[in-house]
């Protein structure tokens, strides 16, 4: 049997175009509004101001331990859209195809896609599809653009840190980064870890009913990791940010990696974890909450925020001692010796 | 963890920390000013940061950065040589294989990171073997892979070489830019600024060349050197056991990494070594030639010789960038913010010298952790 790829004409609009939306994307996207098969999606919302996010999935490989690109794209932007205290409601789709994927690929990448927005509850309404001459793209790339609504009285941002709050991490840092990692060209070994992609948007709804305004900031920490999302906090918030490394969760399995590869694990990639800044009396209520949710079991305070050194955050190690952590610069890549 | 966090026991740490303290007070009887301690190793360099080493020590024990970082001493002659292999102007169909941190080292003009945007085929390899298996899948190129690295590295690109002679392949190539430690160490300790009172020795390259290796610094010289392995208590267990020689006036080899080196270090991967290459007279960034502190080819493997094969020599090369002070940090002289263009032209970013470019490098361990 010949493997059925992506060809050139399931981008061109005509009825190659509409046999991929009917035989891939309408049997796992099933929402009403996307159903309508118009150019857009139109939605009764209910009042409230609008989250709004949108990013762009790039990812190599698009099959990794824990996950795929397409749940990844799901994931991102639900979490994206949740940061601000949101309740995700709907996501847009955007594919991207080289031609010679096979369709098997996009088939799974679909499913994927829907199971992770069920679980998120958030609706898919509308999607677009671009077919790449091959080598113009790298298999699949993937655009989801999301929009929640924020509940009343809620303002959470990274300008909203205050000194005295703590700083909760919902779990152990850098299993995203070491499960690409393991799985990509010219690096591969073999690990147990995989990705934590995960939507965060059940954990953010009970952590916004219950605590309200005592919620300060909700940040995921994706590329650049927790170093660089901590400090955008400093920075935005215009305060210190003191950590303590023995209070940062991070699986054996990651730590070995990064000693082996030379990486820091405060600078890779998560999926599936959240920093939350709350008020001191919160911080214990957010951690049950988070410890209460299957994805954050491991939550725990690493740290608060200070009057001293603005617009820094500084580590205090394992050791005794203290440094500087800085902004990921460039792409992590593995040492020399 | 099991053999990680038993190397980063808070207890154990306090308690190596009160034995430098005790040392440094008996060394503060005997001599004014502080002693400096110049850690050779990029990773030292590193993992001294990373743990905030230096905040636990006291004010006159001073830790100093040495030229043990391989891409930092990487002379910008060799860099831009390594850059014009994947110039396809050139005529070439190659494939530049490297470490990773190399693909971000300015030359003159370029680097082998702006190349790749251009479309040259460079390729990131965390072993020599992914630069072997490349050639393999791809007879139709040339694969280079840039020899960068001390005795660490270079044996195991030394047995590169014998398995592509071994398995009959003529598209993979070495440039040697290998650099050894011990000629580097003679340079320093002969040069008139130098001014350091002993040494933690490197824990990689001492598994590969063996404690004895040091004996001549520690006697010609009366310098102090301590084997120390890269966790947190190996470093403070490292500066303990030099503070100790420093306070009694002695200057012996110490090994404090014995879990991984032996006094003879390991021969097999040396013989490999010196099967495939010789020493030979090696440009360093900003140290200026060092007579046999490098690797060349020996004659019956100069087949795998990319400098020869591709004519290396005729590339055109510049000087190190005006104002950089990559040399005088590398010898230890000045400390990183020092140099005029720290953290103002050159920074992790947008680096101007070689000590910025690297993870490993003093100058971007400083811009990063202090």
């Amino acid at each position: 049997m010949i493997e059925e790829r992506i060809l050139l004409s399931h981008g061109a609009g005509g009825k190659k175009s509409s046999e991929l939306t009917e035989r891939i994307f309408l049997k796992y996207f099933s929402d009403p509004a996307l159903l309508d098969l118009n150019d857009m999606a139109v939605l009764e919302l209910p009042a409230g101001r609008v989250s709004m996010s949108t990013d762009t999935y790039v990812v190599d490989p698009i099959f990794f331990p824990g996950g795929d690109i397409g749940s990844l794209a799901v994931h991102g932007t639900v979490n994206d859209v949740a940061m601000a205290g949101a309740v995700p409601v709907a996501i847009s789709v955007a594919f991207i195809l080289e031609e010679g994927l096979p369709l098997i690929d996009l088939e799974r990448i679909a499913g994927s896609m829907a199971l992770a927005a069920a679980e998120a509850g958030v609706r898919i309404v509308t999607a677009d599809t671009k077919v790449v001459p091959r080598g113009a793209a790298d298999k699949v790339f993937i655009n989801t653009t999301g929009i929640g609504i924020i509940p009343d009285g809620i303002n959470v941002s990274g300008a909203c840190a205050r000194i005295g709050d703590r700083i909760l991490l919902s779990g152990t840092i850098g299993d995203h980064g070491i499960a690409i990692a393991s799985a990509r060209d010219g690096i591969a070994f073999k690990t147990t870890v995989k990705s934590d992609s995960a939507p965060l948007n059940w954990m953010i709804s009970e952590l916004i009913t219950t605590l309200g305004k005592d919620i300060h900031v909700l940040r995921d920490p994706t590329r650049g990791g927790l170093a660089t999302v901590l400090c955008e906090i400093a920075s935005q918030s215009s305060v210190g940010v003191k950590i303590e490394e023995t209070a940062i969760p991070v699986k054996e399995a990651v730590k070995g990696a990064c000693e082996l590869l030379g990486y820091d694990p405060l600078y890779l990639a998560n999926e599936g974890k959240l920093v939350g800044v709350t008020a001191p009396e919160a911080s214990g209520r957010a951690l049950e909450i988070m410890k209460g949710s299957k994805y954050g079991q491991d939550a725990c305070i690493i740290g608060e925020i200070t009057g001293d050194n603005r617009q820094k955050v500084i580590l205090k190690t394992a050791m005794g001692g203290s440094r500087l952590v800085d902004k990921l610069s460039g792409e992590m890549l593995p040492r020399i010796c | 963890m099991k053999y990680l966090d038993e190397y980063r026991d808070p207890k154990v740490a306090k308690s190596l920390v009160d034995r430098i303290h005790k040392s440094a007070f008996r060394i503060a009887q005997n001599q004014d000013g502080p002693v400096k301690i110049m850690e050779i190793c990029g990773s030292h360099t590193v993992a001294i940061f990373r743990a905030g080493i230096k905040a636990l020590l006291p004010d006159n024990v001073v830790l100093v950065s040495g030229p043990g970082c391989p891409v930092c001493v990487t002379a910008m002659e060799d860099m831009d040589r390594m850059i014009a292999l994947s110039d396809s102007s050139r005529g070439n169909d190659v494939i530049v294989a490297t470490f990773g941190d190399m693909i971000r080292v300015p030359g003159t003009k370029t680097s082998l990171e702006r190349e790749k945007a251009r479309g040259a085929d460079v390729r990131i390899a965390t072993t020599p073997l992914d630069a072997l298996n490349w050639a393999l899948e791809n007879p139709q190129k040339q694969v280079v892979f840039l020899g960068v690295g001390f005795e660490t590295t270079s044996p195991t690109i030394g047995a590169s070489v014998l398995r592509a002679r071994e398995a009959g392949f003529d598209n993979f190539f070495v440039y040697p830019a290998f650099k050894l430690l011990p000629p580097a160490l003679t340079s320093l300790l002969e040069s008139p600024d130098f001014a350091i009172d002993g040494f933690l020795c490197p824990g990689h390259v001492s598994v590969m060349l063996g404690a004895d290796a040091y004996k001549p610094v520690a006697e010609k010289y009366g310098k102090p050197c301590v084997i120390t392995g890269f966790e947190p208590l190996d470093i403070l267990l490292g500066i303990s056991v030099l503070c100790e020689q420093l306070a009694n006036n002695t200057h012996e080899v110490k090994n404090a990494y014995g879990r991984a080196v032996t006094d003879l270090g390991n021969r097999k991967a040396m013989s490999v070594l010196h099967e495939v290459f010789q020493p030979a007279d090696a440009p360093w960034r900003g140290l200026g030639i060092i007579p046999a502190s490098g690797l060349a080819f020996r004659a019956k493997f100069s087949e795998f010789d990319a400098m020869k094969r591709f004519g290396l020599e005729e590339v055109k090369t510049g000087s190190e960038p005006r104002g950089c002070a990559c040399g005088q940090v590398l010898r230890g002289v000045i400390d990183p913010v020092e140099c005029p263009l720290f953290g103002n032209e050159c920074t992790p970013e947008s680096p101007v010298g070689s000590c910025m470019v690297s993870s490993e490098g003093s100058c971007a361990a400083w811009y990063r952790y202090s």
